[in-house]
Order: C-alpha cells, then structure tokens, then sequence
C-alpha cells in the first residue's frame, strides 16, 4: 500500500494568538529545536510516506523559510517529495477571490488538484498542533487488513495533565475497534478518549466523501465527512498510547513543553526507535557553559552561552544567559539574550528578545509572562 | 560542461595521522571529531566557502569510508553544485598502470586533469589537519598582485618552537630566498603553515618534472619548494595572523579542543563571517539532569548529562550518568559513561562505554599524560584505563 501525505498547517491557528500572530500554527517553535510541523512531518517520513502536500492559509513565510526544499527530511525529491499548496483562488471567479477556505472540508476541496494527481492507494491527513511520535506504518498495515476506508488515530489523554477545548472529537468504538458514534469534548475530567487528528483514509474514498459533503453544502470534516457516514462505510480507530500533547492555549503551550522535562516523555517523544524526529539543520556551535554556569533539570539547544543559573527551563538555539542572571521554569526562544542580574520565572520569550541587565520579570504557571517576538524589555 | 574557475582548492586529506595512534585507526586524520560537532576537515572546507572558492577537490587514501560518507555531496558545506563543488579524488587506475599516492605532489599529478577541467589559473593546495579561520580570497589576491610562481602561507612562531616547523627566510618585501625543513638553528620565525598558492602552469610544470625524477620523494615540501626555490623563482611569504593549530599530536589536538572553553574562548567557532560549517546529526536537545553539575564545558546536541562535567568537551550524544564525573576530557561522541565512572584528562573516541565505577586515567595535575580511548572500546565494570595509556579496540570488525 502507498500512501501520500496532507498536512493542515493553520488549523486551530486561533487557539493561540499570540504565537501565531506572525506565524502559522505549523511553525511555532517547540522543545527547544523544532517547530511544530517537525512531528507531523517526521510521522510521516517515518513511515515511508516521500510526498507531502502541505497546505498553507496565511503567514506561511516563516512555514516556507523552515521547510525550505525539504532536504532536511530527505523530502528534497525529484519523484514527490515536499509540495507547498499556497490558498487556490481563482482571479476571475467572483464567488471565491479575494477569499480563503474557512474549514479543513474547504481546504481539502482547494487542493484537489493535489489529490487528482497522487497515485497512492491512501492520503495521511496530518494537522500541526498536536505533538506525538506515532507509527504510522503499522497503522497503515491494520488499515489494509481491516479494509477500512477511514482510520482514525486515537490516544487517551488524562485531563490534568492534558487540556481540551471543544475542538477535541471523542470517538466510540466496539470491540472489533470499529468507529460507531462520535462526540464533541464536553468538560469531563479524568481519562478522555480522543482523536489524535492524524487521519488514514483511502484516496479515491476521500475524493467522493468530501465532494458530496460540498454537494451538499456541508462544513465539517468531522460531523459531515466522518459522522455522517458512520453506518455505512467501515471507519475504524487505531489507538496510539506514546507521548501526546496538544497545544490549544498559550497555557497549553507552556505545560506541553514542561512535559518535555520528565526524562520518560522526553524518551517517548525522540527516542522512538527507528523514528527520529527531524527538523531543520541550523549550523550552531555547540553550547558553552562557563565556570559559573549552574544549570538543572532543563533542556538545552545549541548555541547557546550560558553564564549564569538556569533551572527547569527550555533554551532554544542561540540563547544567551549573563552572569548572575537566574533562569526558572521559564522558556526561552531562539536567540533570546538575558544581560547580567537578570531574573526570570514562568516567563516565555519569544524569538530575538532582549532582556537587560537587572530586569526580574515574573509569571505563573496557568498564566505565563509572554514577551512578543523582537521585543527589548 | 565545465566553466572556467580562477581557482581550485586540492585539499590533502590522504594522510595517516599516525601520531593520533587509537584516534585514526579506523578514521583519516581529516575526519578525527573535534570541538564536539564538527571534524577536522570542516575548517578547511568552512574556509574555503566563506573565502568564496566552491571547488574543492580532496584527496582521500587512507581509510577513507568515514570521510567519504561524511563529504557527500558536500551539502553541508553548499558545495553540492552543479559547476564545481567538492569532488572526492582517490587514486585510480589507469591506461598506464595504478598507482597509490606516493606523496603531496603526486597526489596532485595524479589529478591534474580535475584541474585543468576547470581551466583553473590558480591552484590551492590545503591539507587536512590543521585548525584555524582563514580567507583564501586575500592570499590569492595577494598572490596574483605579486605575480609570483607560489605564495605560502606562514606563520610567526615563537624561535623557541622554530625547529619544529617549515621555515622562510624572507626579504623585507616577503620573497623567500631560503627554505628550510625543521632547522636546527632557525634564522626566520616564519613557519609554513602548508598552504600553497601556485600559478597553475609553474605547478604543472614542476610537477610534471619532479614525477620524472626516479629519487624524489613526490612531497611539496621536501621537493617542489626546495626545486622552485633553486630554479629561481619568484616565492613569497603570506603572512597569517590569528589562531592556527597542528592537531596532529593527542596534546595538541587536546589543548586545541581546550581552546574553544572559556569566557572569551581563544578559538571562536563562529567568529564573524567565518563560521565552520559540518554536518550533523537530528539529535534532540541536550538534557542536564536536577542533580547535573557543569563548569566550563561545551556540550552539544544529544547528550544527556546527570552527572559531572567539568572542563570539558563533549560530542552528540553523550550521557554521563547519575554520579559519574568527566574533567579535563574531550568525549568525540556517542559514548555512554555509566554511574559512578570517573574520567580525567582524557580523548575518548566515538562509541566508547565506560562502565560502572569504571576509572580512566588521572587527575591532570598527576597524569603522566593524556589517556586515549580507541573506537568502540568497552571499559569494564570497575575497570581502569591508566593515564597516559592508549588502548584500541583491537577485537573489532576492522
């Protein structure tokens, strides 16, 4: 069985407006090197998967500038490898120009062309702001098996650790693992079953489902698409039991990336055998620690000079910490330079920020202190 | 089609390196780790794409699998081009028999049809196995303002140091008049550095000459200097000032990783527009454990650090275990140093384990000299490495 990849890079974009003000949910940088569309790409490079369709919405310029041609995950290729699908807006149709899609059921009609023009038995359709490690390929072969014409990657999730929003769909499945009914997250606590929103589904299915949904004036992926067709087409769930998370507030964003902290998620996230997580090359020298560093329980990138203290935290490449400067439970973007007798706690920077000697700048866990891209504070 | 480049660069890269013992038994002294991420060969090549040359043509011989693989298509480098880029030169058969390399100039002989491909007007000779920032573009100005036959690139050395180096005597405008290997009573402090500039045809000329020559030893050195010089021609110093290093010893390749340490290291990786370039792993960010101790290291991708590491450089995907202390070391990388090791003023090659309680070599102020770990050694439960000891992994697949 082949199969070709779809990824959603500005779904849920609205959930965290803050990093994704200048940039597409796909770009976000996460656990220190990566961005989140690493993970979604890795799963898919991982399992076989060379051609990738990458549908873009708006901001995509840092997206581009991450991607690249694709080399750094082997999707430099003269067969398939990495496509761009920018918004398709046609200049002369009054009813769509100057409008972009609004629903992923949208989006997937922009790039039928995309579609039409794959060879592979089945599409992985992949969004970005969910980080996992999951095996794609063995999903794929229970796929075939069952003959399924959709399957849909679960994973449980404890709501402490984890939050939802009402984006998060809670699939019911019988014994066989057949999908029989669908809910919308409601507010229960404790261990909640939910889509992983990766998604195997059968190419030329794919093709039919989604153009009768627009015949007939539908919206939704999931209550149109999926729901609607429950009875009658064999959809099935594949639960997928690895490291999960899912960013949907800037909250979410800061306990995620805390989650990275804890030697057996860190393992289960990138330490996957045989399923590296990729990400763009940047030729940084390795990271200098000085004769007053002080440093715990944190993880950090390359090129980064540390002089000072730093506890609990997440440096991104190219951060600076000065002398006598504490760093807490705080996560520091790339490039982010703190001067001398800095303190900083539950704090997030984003890219290039300055922070000057003597500043102490404070958050919480629930409400991280979050400092723009750029900024001089 | 090939177009027409000014100049190409013939990086030697064929040598033993024997006096790195353990460190190149399976390795070219051009592709030994250093810095934690990059290899020797990264400076050179890093060089010559920041000095805009983007043809590169290395000549491998001596275990040249891990360097092969690690040039590729030189893409890490941006020197996977369509017109010129980094070709890799092994000896090869011909019409008229085969033939190893048998010296630097013959390795250039031997491929003097890669650089008349190119129709090249100047040729750079590198080699391998030195450390240092340098922008070629002004010494091949230099060269081609002088018009002379070759320029070298020398170093000023302190007299004490004199013996051990290639040494010019200049005139005030920088022609050399003498040239002279390790002198016993040196007159200049100018050290060859082993970088040459020759015009293209004198090149060809006196290689073409000295191949001819049944007692020669093929080495620029040795031969084609002392013969130009002879013949009278025109052979200027370029002066080089900044860091430059021989990490040809395990002391000298030691202190040159020592030297990228520091508050204001005296070896800046990245310094200005010189940055070193390598290729690397996707490893994850490096991890330091609640009860980790650092002090001046430099530590990179991959590596999980739980216990102590103090002045010291550590490759990908290092982790030093809960207890265990690494001072005044260079691991290379992919090593493992279990609970409770300790491991003092050492160079441990790639792939190396140290297991539990395990003692390799001795504290500095101590330590008759640097211990060496081999590739893919073990060093057993409780074992010990003792200073100053080289031991290789002789029971391998090589």
């Amino acid at each position: 069985m082949t199969a070709a990849g779809i990824i959603f890079s500005n779904i849920h974009d609205a959930t965290v407006p803050e990093l994704t003000s200048r940039r597409t949910m796909a770009s976000i940088p996460f656990g220190g090197r990566y961005r989140l569309i690493d993970f979604a790409l890795s799963n898919m490079v991982n399992s076989g998967i060379s051609k990738v369709g990458l549908i873009t919405h708006y901001n995509y310029q840092s997206l581009l500038d991450h991607i690249g041609n694709g080399k750094d995950w082997d999707l430099a290729r003269r067969t398939g490898g990495i496509k761009i699908l920018p918004p398709f807006i046609t200049a002369y149709d009054n009813a769509t120009a100057g409008r972009l899609y609004s629903t992923r059921l949208e989006a997937i009609m922009g790039v039928m062309n995309f579609i039409d023009r794959c060879t592979e038995d089945v599409l992985v359709l992949s969004d970005c702001d969910v980080i996992c490690n999951v095996d794609i390929a063995s999903a794929m072969k229970l796929h075939e098996k069952r003959g399924a014409d959709f399957t849909l990657i679960t994973t449980t999730v404890d709501t402490a650790v984890q939050s939802l929003d009402s984006h998060a769909q809670l699939p019911v499945a019988d014994e066989t693992g057949r999908v029989i009914d669908m809910a919308e997250y409601n507010g229960e606590q404790g261990s909640v079953k939910v889509c992983a929103d990766i998604w195997i589904v059968n190419r030329t299915y794919l093709k039919r489902v989604v153009s009768e949904a627009v015949a007939h004036g539908y919206k939704s992926f999931y209550k149109d698409v999926i729901m609607r067709n429950l009875a009658k087409d064999k959809i099935y769930a594949h639960e997928y039991d690895g490291f999960f998370a899912r960013i949907n507030s800037l909250e979410s964003y800061f306990r995620c990336s805390m989650r990275l902290l804890d030697p057996v998620n860190r393992v289960n996230l990138f330490y996957r055998r045989n399923q590296p997580i990729f990400t763009k090359v940047r030729n940084s020298v390795p990271t200098r620690y000085t004769g007053d560093a002080k440093v715990s329980g944190s993880m950090i990138a390359d090129g980064c000079i540390i002089e000072g203290t730093v506890e609990n935290s997440i440096l991104f490449r190219g951060v600076k910490v000065g002398k006598g400067t504490v760093v807490k439970n705080s996560i520091l973007m790339q490039d982010t330079v703190t001067g001398d007798n800095v303190r900083l706690s539950s704090v997030i920077t984003d890219k290039n920020v300055v922070i000057r000697d003597g500043r102490e700048l404070c958050g919480c866990e629930s409400m991280p202190f979050y400092i723009g891209k750029g900024v001089m504070v | 089609m090939f177009k027409k480049k000014e100049c190409v660069a013939m990086l030697l890269a064929g040598g033993q390196g024997s006096r790195l013992y353990a460190l190149t038994d399976k390795t070219a002294k051009p592709a030994v780790t250093f810095g934690g991420k990059y290899r020797i060969i990264d400076f050179p090549l890093s060089n010559c794409i920041n000095s805009g040359l983007d043809t590169v043509g290395v000549l491998t011989q001596y275990q040249p699998l891990v360097l092969n693989e690690y040039i590729g298509t030189g893409l890490p480098w941006d020197l996977d081009r369509n017109y010129g880029g980094v070709k890799i030169l092994p000896p090869y058969q011909a019409k008229d028999g085969a033939d190893w390399y048998s010296g630097t100039a013959n390795a250039i002989y031997q491929n003097m049809q890669f650089i008349e491909r190119y129709d090249a007007e100047y040729v750079l000779i590198l080699s391998g196995d030195h450390i240092y920032h340098m922008d070629y573009s002004k010494m091949i100005d230099y060269h081609k303002e002088t018009g002379a036959a070759c320029t070298i690139a020398v170093l000023d050395v302190p007299l004490s140091e004199a013996s051990r180096f290639g040494i010019m005597s200049t005139y005030d405008d920088g022609t050399i008049y003498k040239f002279t290997e390790k002198p016993k009573n040196p007159d200049s402090t100018k050290a060859s550095m082993g970088i040459y500039v020759f015009t293209r045809k004198k090149l060809f000329d006196y290689l073409i000459a000295d191949a001819k020559d049944p007692n020669s030893a093929n080495d620029f050195g040795k031969n084609i200097i002392p013969t130009m010089l002879g013949a009278g021609e025109k052979m200027m110093a370029y002066s080089f000032e900044g860091y430059w290093k021989d990490v040809g010893t395990i002391d000298s390749l030691w202190e040159a990783n020592m030297d990228i340490l520091g508050e204001e290291p005296v070896l800046k990786l990245h310094d200005g527009k010189h940055r070193v370039l390598s290729r690397h792993e996707n490893a994850p960010p490096q991890y330091v454990g609640p009860h980790a101790v650092i002090e001046n290291a430099s530590i990179t991708e991959g590596c999980e650090i739980l216990g102590t590491v103090k002045n010291s450089v550590l490759g990908e995907n290092v982790r030093v275990l809960e207890g265990a202390v690494v001072e005044d070391a260079v691991i290379m990388g992919d090593c493992i140093i279990h609970e409770g090791a300790h491991v003092s003023y050492a160079i441990i090659d790639r792939e190396v384990k140290i297991c539990k309680g395990a003692v390799v070599g001795k504290p500095r102020g101590e330590a008759k000299g640097i211990t060496v770990i081999g590739e893919g050694v073990v060093i057993e439960e409780n074992g010990i490495a003792k200073d100053g000891e080289i031991i290789s992994d002789k029971g391998g697949a090589m």
